[in-house]
C-alpha cells in the first residue's frame, strides 16, 4: 500500500478541477492506498460547514484523512470546520515527505 | 528524524501568487529540521533570487521604506539559506538559465546559481522525495 499526500490549494468554486482532485483522493483509497488531503490557501474554503461543496463532504468518512492548514484558516477568519476535517500545521507536509509518501500539489 | 534531501520545483513569479507564501513556509519547516533542500526555480520563479529587487515605500498609506518594511523574495531566499546552514542543512538554489535570460533577471543573491532543467533531473535522482509546485 502506497501513501499519498494530496495538497489542494484551490477551492471548488474557482476551479472545476478541484472536484477531479477530490475524486482522485477517493479513487486511491478505493484502490487500497492511504491518502491524506491537505487543504491550503483557498482550498480551506470548502471545509466550512456552510460551504456548498458536496464532493468534499463525500470524502468525509470515506477513508481519506482531510486536514486544513492552520495559517490559511486564520488568514480567512475561518473558525468552524466540517466534522471530519482536522486543523494541521504546515509541518505536516514535511512529515509526509520525510516518510517518503508521494506528494502532489494542485 | 534523520537528515533528508528534498527536491522542490517552484514556478510562480514573485509577488503574484499565494503559492509562494506556502512554498516558503514549507521550505522554512524543512530548513528548521536540518534537511538538505534542492530548489529548481523556473519560469516566473527564476526571479525570486534576483538581487536588484528593492523594497518600496507606500505613499498611499503615508509610509516610508522603513515603515512599510516590504518583504522581498530575494531576502527570503537569503534567509532560507542562512536558516538551513544554521540548522545543519544546505540549500542548492538553482535559477533556470533560459528563464532568467528571458526575463533579464540573471543577477542572483549570494550562494544561488544558474542552471538548467538537467539540474532538476539530478535533484530528483539524488533526493529522498520531490514536491513540484506549479502555477495555477
Amino acid at each position: 500500500m502506497a501513501e499519498y499526500l494530496l495538497i489542494e490549494s484551490r477551492d471548488p468554486f474557482e476551479s472545476n478541477d478541484v472536484g477531479y482532485y477530490y475524486d482522485l483522493a477517493r479513487g486511491l483509497v478505493e484502490a487500497g492506498e492511504k491518502v491524506t488531503l491537505f487543504l491550503v490557501q483557498n482550498g480551506v474554503f470548502a471545509a466550512r460547514p456552510s460551504a456548498k461543496a458536496p464532493q468534499l463532504r463525500v470524502l468525509v468518512g470515506s477513508g481519506v484523512k482531510i486536514l486544513a492548514d492552520d495559517f490559511a484558516l486564520k488568514e480567512r477568519g475561518i473558525t468552524k470546520l466540517l466534522d471530519g476535517v482536522q486543523i494541521a500545521p504546515i509541518e505536516i507536509v514535511v512529515d509526509h515527505l520525510e516518510a517518503g509518501h508521494k506528494a502532489l500539489w494542485h | 528524524m534523520s537528515q533528508k534531501t528534498f527536491a522542490i520545483a517552484l514556478m510562480d513569479a514573485p509577488y503574484e501568487s499565494e503559492n509562494l507564501t506556502t512554498a516558503f513556509r514549507i521550505l522554512d519547516a524543512m530548513a528548521r529540521r536540518g534537511h538538505n533542500i534542492n530548489v529548481f526555480a523556473f519560469e516566473g520563479a527564476s526571479g525570486l533570487a534576483f538581487s536588484k529587487q528593492a523594497p518600496h515605500p507606500n505613499p498611499v498609506h503615508g509610509k516610508n521604506v522603513a515603515e512599510e518594511n516590504h518583504p522581498t523574495t530575494k531576502d527570503q531566499v537569503t534567509a532560507l539559506l542562512a536558516l538551513a546552514a544554521k540548522s545543519g542543512g544546505k540549500v542548492d538554489w538553482v535559477n533556470c538559465g533560459m528563464c532568467v535570460d528571458e526575463r533579464g533577471v540573471g543577477e542572483f543573491v549570494a550562494d544561488t546559481r544558474r542552471g538548467s532543467p538537467a539540474d532538476f533531473h539530478s535533484f530528483c535522482e539524488a533526493s529522498d522525495n520531490v514536491l513540484a509546485i506549479p502555477t495555477k
